[in-house]
């Protein structure tokens, strides 16, 4: 039996935990960086780079996209991701999202919310949502990344966002998001987002930002 | 079996041997009486009953009417621990103190905590890094109002064994009942309740080649407790519904091989464990063992790599055959690493990385070798897509010496 970059699915018929779409993007992932020497040189020519999460938390992405000036189009989309399948799922998808029919337009790609990457790949288990929420906060850091590195730093989108976990970097907009998706408790929230779980200071605001999205939108 | 499955996973569950399965079968069709009634169909079902807690009292080296069936080793740990709370808290006021340490099984944990709710008071007890309590620390945590200390024989995922003798000493002299948390000591360890001085153990059927759904709770004469089940009065009235015979039967022959084949077994599976952490520290650099290098079961094998998410490489093990586990986030219920190595003092970072393969009655030598063979192929491809790289020296103190240098050779080459 050997092993090799590319260990594909054998058995068809086996049980496995996540759906086929999750599993083929586990096993074959797209777009991928595959060594630290291959993430230096890219390094080297992309537009934007964007890193989220710790080896701490158990997920930590970075994405690397390459920007073409002219059309505001991302052409390509690289990462690597240290963390679960559903986090190596995730990125995965959402490189292909970015980059298939000739890449995104920037202003597109920034639209992208973790629940249109869940879709993607045809739902991921409750606890596991966070790990899209990642994926997609990587793009944005990598975008912003993109406007300060070509002298558009006013494009920088807080997109009125605050960040509230410092370590994950978690903002209201999530949490926002988190309760409109029907997490009541903190917990809820917290298996979403990951919200305050290094970062514990954050946890009274966090709590704060629940009952203020609640009542805007559910009383 | 299934002959192209490598299953590595033996402390979250076991085939049923075929010995078992044979002396459970007539009890599901021929001999299927209620034990409770009294013609001649219920006397059968009463004599295999009988016979098969005298055995399991044999091996306990207990009377049999200190043996109580119950539904699972779950089962028994909560009627143990909220059983004792309940009497001796609340019936006779004797207190409503306990005392545990942090890594025993969330069957104990959450029991505690349960009680933590009604009222009672708990000492959760910190390990070492090798997951030892500190015995001296129980001494001190007695107090007047404690009224029972909970301590597991065997760790379930790294495998630490725990000093029980020395344990039931101190709560013999302070006069505190002792319960142990047996599951997963059956295999390879002695039971002799006696020699280990407890008030209560408790087992479980599906840990040890018998079948699920059934468990045992050893009950020293005299020791009291409120019962969780009522209805019937089966089981001294301590734990009511009709007994699960076949279950029952299978259970007694199960414990009865085990604790034949126990010395041989562990001589056998030592050696493959031992080929099995050696071949993964030598090849895989920022690799640690977790749990006691010497006081540890011969059939758990519990490592860290670093940069890796657990997840990630049981899914490809899967993927190849090869059935592991992992304490990880993203399979358990919180978001959190497992709460056993954390408590042990390992970094989040490593924690995250942490791989339990459990090796059992039916795992032979080519197994482990084909684990060996792909595991670091499998590293290597996770490294290489993972944007983490922590330093090796950062776990210089987790590191053997053999990984220490091939650790170390790997970073500076970086």
């Amino acid at each position: 039996m050997k092993t090799h970059v590319d260990v594909k699915a054998t058995v068809e018929s086996k049980k496995w935990f996540y759906n086929e779409v999750v599993r083929e993007h586990f096993f074959n992932p797209k777009n991928l960086l595959k060594s630290e020497e291959e993430a230096e040189e890219y390094s080297k020519e992309a537009s934007g780079i964007g890193q989220v999460g710790s080896p701490a938390c158990g997920d930590m992405m970075k994405m690397w996209i390459k920007v073409d000036s002219e059309t505001e189009t991302i052409v390509e989309c690289k990462w690597q991701t240290f963390g679960c399948a559903s986090a190596i799922g995730s990125t995965s998808m959402l490189s292909v999202m970015l980059t298939e029919n000739k890449g995104m337009k920037v202003e597109e790609a920034l639209k992208i919310k973790p629940q249109d990457i869940a879709n993607r790949l045809k739902g991921l288990p409750q606890r596991k949502f966070h790990c899209s929420v990642l994926g997609d906060k990587a793009l944005r850091y990598a975008v912003n990344d993109y406007f300060r590195k070509s002298g558009q730093s006013d494009r920088v989108i807080v997109d009125g966002a605050k960040i509230i976990d410092k370590i994950l970097k978690i903002t209201d907009k999530d949490i926002e998001e988190a309760v409109l998706e029907g997490a009541v408790t903190l917990e809820d929230v917290q298996k979403k987002t990951k919200v305050g779980i290094h970062d514990k200071s954050c946890i009274p605001e966090v709590e704060q930002l629940i009952r203020f999205y609640q009542e805007k939108y559910l009383s | 079996m299934e002959t192209n499955t490598v299953y590595l996973d033996n402390s979250a569950t076991t085939p049923v041997d075929q010995r078992v399965l044979d002396v459970m079968l007539p009890y599901f069709n021929e001999m299927y009486g209620n034990p409770g009634s009294m013609h001649s169909k219920g006397l059968e079902s009463q004599s295999a009953l009988e016979e098969s807690r005298k055995k399991i009292g044999d091996i306990l080296n207990a009377d049999s009417d200190e043996i109580l069936f119950t539904g699972s080793g779950t089962e028994s740990i909560n009627m143990a621990i909220k059983g004792v709370a309940h009497f001796y808290g609340k019936n006779i006021n004797k207190g409503k103190h306990i005392i545990t340490q942090k890594t025993e099984h969330h069957a104990v944990l959450d029991s505690c905590e349960f009680l933590e709710k009604e009222g009672y008071e708990v000492t959760y007890l910190d390990v070492d890094r090798y997951g030892m309590v500190c015995v001296d620390d129980i001494r001190k945590a007695i107090r007047e109002d404690t009224i029972l200390v909970s301590i597991m024989y065997v760790n379930n995922e790294i495998g630490t064994i725990q000093p029980i003798e020395e344990i039931s000493k101190i709560c013999k002299e302070k006069k505190v009942l002792f319960h142990t948390d047996a599951c997963q000591a059956a295999n390879y360890l002695y039971l002799d309740v006696k020699k280990l001085g407890v008030d209560l153990l408790s087992l479980n059927g599906s840990k040890i080649y018998g079948p699920k759904g059934v468990g045992i709770l050893f009950l020293r004469k005299g020791v009291m407790i409120t019962p969780l089940i009522h209805g019937g009065g089966q089981e001294r009235k301590l734990r009511s519904g009709t007994e699960n015979i076949p279950s029952i039967v299978g259970f007694a022959k199960a414990l009865e091989i085990a604790q034949n084949e126990k010395e041989k077994e562990s001589e056998r599976l030592k050696k493959l464990s031992d080929k099995l952490i050696k071949g993964i520290l030598r090849t895989i650099p920022k690799s640690f063992l977790n749990g006691h290098p010497i006081k540890r079961i011969p059939s758990n094998v519990n490592i860290s790599i670093l940069d890796v998410e657990g997840e990630a490489i049981l899914l490809y093990l899967d993927d190849l055959g090869i059935c592991a586990s992992t304490g990880s986030a993203c399979t358990s219920k919180t978001l959190d690493p497992s709460h056993v190595i954390l408590a042990t003092g390992l970094p989040y970072e490593a924690a995250h990385g942490s791989l339990r393969f459990t090796l059992g009655r039916f795992t032979t030598e080519e197994g482990v070798d084909t684990l060996l063979e792909v595991l670091p192929g499998i590293i290597k491809e996770l490294r290489g897509i993972s944007p983490v790289n922590l330093r090796a020296e950062d776990f210089k103190e987790y590191l053997s010496e053999e990984n220490k240098k091939i650790s170390l050779k790997v970073a500076k080459n970086n």
